[in-house]
């Protein structure tokens, strides 16, 4: 039933969104620039470079480069979104993102897109799921993995008004707008998506969605699961993390990434230092084989079946 | 810097007055902190001086303005010369010198511009300086500001691959407003540049990447002031201009040594070459 009910749910590509809004807000906004390395198709920024030639720098295939470009143009005063591959962006640049955006503190926004596994059967190479613990160690960065095409949109626009350097990490899986009422995005704050008291189920990115329906699943069998959308991982929302601790004690996480280091990680972190309670991680324990995107969600838990196993594995684990 | 400060009878006068004092004070600030690079602090003291006594268009009191020229030390662990420049334009109280690499000094081992006005960016890796000049540049460019962008790299630091990526987007867009100086003093940090990876011929590379090149004695203020002074006027490329130099100049026992990449002298040495810097 909750299949089918997911099949009929349009899906939507967060790069569409990403764009229009970039689009938006540099009509409004001549500081915006945009900085790629040949990556204007796969950050779909062609709309941009037609409407704004002299506001696309293409640097060629040379990451580095484009990274300490975007240091510059933010020297000289612009608002640079420098977006490419993730895998690529912040792993071929990751000294110039820790010398020259986090360490310089350039008001530099990168945009990592098709990150996680997003490039399937191409493999460990074009994966980027080390990038949240790479990015998290360098601590002026704001992490943000917007949800959906909404949370996409207003994450750029609240990237383009912030004064600091921001990590976007944009999905090219398609995903459904969550159903939630009156949303606002905040960054820094956790969104409950269902509220619950047995177990919290945090996500982010495009495994949100995926909570939510084994929440659902999980509601039938009787277990209320509290789901949190933390689309921003850096800086952590500590409160919401210590109230899901207290108030349900027992914890998953569930995100598109190495399950060291990045959303999985900072919440046993606090939790174990703080508040310790079960925390299971769903993600990926490291290069993965050779498969689809659909295949390796499959095989590795970001399913609604395998969250829901999680959380299970997590209620069973709580004391007494 | 202000027009006051020159003399326009001889602008070469104040600029040999200032690298003098920027020599003697880095060589203190090495001495007394036991810590430092004296000899590449000397090789680029003379190119600094020109810049800031001679060429670039700056405000100690305003250094976020935004027509300011830029200049980026990409060889960012020539602290001794760059804090000396930076204090002797006015951009801090010379007491704050004696804090060099002290605990919690503004004056780290390698510059940040959020701790010291005047640093135009955080450097300290090799190859990161002349990408961010690039986009300095570039935004320049886009925006039709008339400031110009100065960058230093080192010579062994042209071993970066990152230096070459970005000499090929300014070449390919024609940034006129760019200007990248390598201080040529053929040494790196322990042994030359031409038996560790050669780089001649580094004008001919530059050429073929779309620059202009000027070789200039990177120790003659006048012949510094001619290249690096100069208007853009109809030139059409970025400027490529290198700067052939003496690691440790100004101290006979030092010139021409890799050993002074980082060494630090000792009391007698100290005296020895405080009685050279005059």
């Amino acid at each position: 039933m909750a299949e089918a009910v997911l099949q009929a749910r349009e899906t939507f590509d967060c790069r569409k969104a990403w764009a229009a809004t970039l689009e938006d807000l540099a009509a409004a906004d001549t500081r915006i620039v945009a900085v790629v390395n040949d990556s204007v198709g796969s950050s779909n920024l062609g709309g941009f470079r037609d409407k704004f030639p002299d506001r696309l720098v293409n640097v060629g295939i040379a990451e580095q480069n484009m990274v300490g470009v975007g240091a510059g143009l933010a020297n000289g005063g612009r608002i640079p979104f420098v977006s490419a591959a993730a895998c690529f962006l912040t792993g071929r640049a990751l000294e110039q993102i820790k010398a020259d955006v986090a360490y310089a503190g350039f008001n530099v926004k990168l945009v990592g897109q098709s990150p996680g596994i997003a490039y399937g059967e191409l493999g460990a190479t074009h994966h980027s799921i080390e990038d949240y613990a790479w990015l998290r160690a360098l601590g002026p960065i704001t992490i943000v993995a917007p949800s959906d095409a909404w949370e996409t949109a207003e994450a750029v626009k609240w990237a383009a008004a912030h004064d600091g350097p921001v990590y976007l990490r944009i999905s090219r899986m398609k995903v459904p707008t969550l159903e939630i009422e009156n949303r606002v995005f905040t960054p820094g704050k956790a969104e409950r998506v269902r509220d619950g008291s047995d177990v919290t189920i945090i996500a982010n990115g495009t495994t949100v969605h995926l909570a939510d329906n084994a929440a659902a699943d999980l509601a039938r069998a009787g277990i209320s699961a509290r789901v949190l959308n933390m689309h921003t991982i850096a800086p952590l929302d500590e409160a919401a993390v210590a109230r899901a601790a207290e108030e349900t004690g027992a914890i998953v996480t569930v995100e598109e990434a190495l399950v060291r280091g990045g959303l999985g990680g900072a919440v046993a972190e606090f939790t174990s230092a703080t508040r310790p309670v079960p925390v299971e991680r769903v993600g990926f324990p490291g290069f993965m084989p050779t498969g689809s995107v659909d295949y390796l969600f499959g095989e590795f838990g970001l399913s609604e079946a395998g969250i829901a196993e999680a959380a299970r594995r997590a209620l069973n684990r709580k004391p007494g | 810097m202000t027009t006051a400060q020159r003399n326009d009878s001889d602008p070469t006068e104040l600029i040999r007055q200032k690298a003098l004092w920027m020599r003697r004070t880095a060589l203190k600030m090495v001495y007394k902190k036991n810590l430092g690079h004296i000899g590449g602090d000397f090789s680029a003291t003379d190119v600094l001086s020109t810049l800031y006594f001679g060429v670039l268009n700056y405000d100690p009191d305003r250094p976020e303005w935004d027509a300011r020229d830029r200049f980026v030390m990409s060889k960012g662990h020539a602290t001794g010369v760059l804090y000396s420049a930076l204090c002797a334009a006015g951009y801090f109280p010379q007491d704050w010198l004696e804090t060099y690499m002290g605990p919690r000094s503004m004056l780290n081992g390698h510059p940040n511009r959020n701790y010291l006005p005047g640093v135009e960016t955080n450097t300290g890796p090799l190859g990161h300086g002349f990408p961010v000049a690039l986009g300095i540049a570039i935004a320049g460019q886009i925006t039709g500001a008339s400031y110009r962008t100065y960058v230093l790299t080192g010579d062994g630091e042209q071993q970066e691959g990152s230096n070459w990526e970005a000499a090929m987007v300014a070449g390919n867009r024609k940034l006129a407003n760019l200007t990248l100086i390598v201080d040529r003093n053929r040494l790196q940090q322990g042994a030359g540049t031409e038996e560790t990876n050669g780089l001649d011929p580094l004008d001919d590379k530059y050429r073929a990447f779309g620059w202009e090149v000027v070789e200039v004695d990177g120790h003659d203020h006048a012949a510094l002031l001619d290249v690096l002074g100069a208007p853009v006027g109809a030139r059409d490329k970025p400027l490529c201009v290198i700067a052939n130099t003496v690691k440790g100049k100004g101290v006979s026992f030092m010139e021409g040594l890799a050993k002074w990449h980082h060494g630090v002298p000792n009391a007698e040495e100290y005296e020895q070459a405080m009685k050279e810097l005059v």
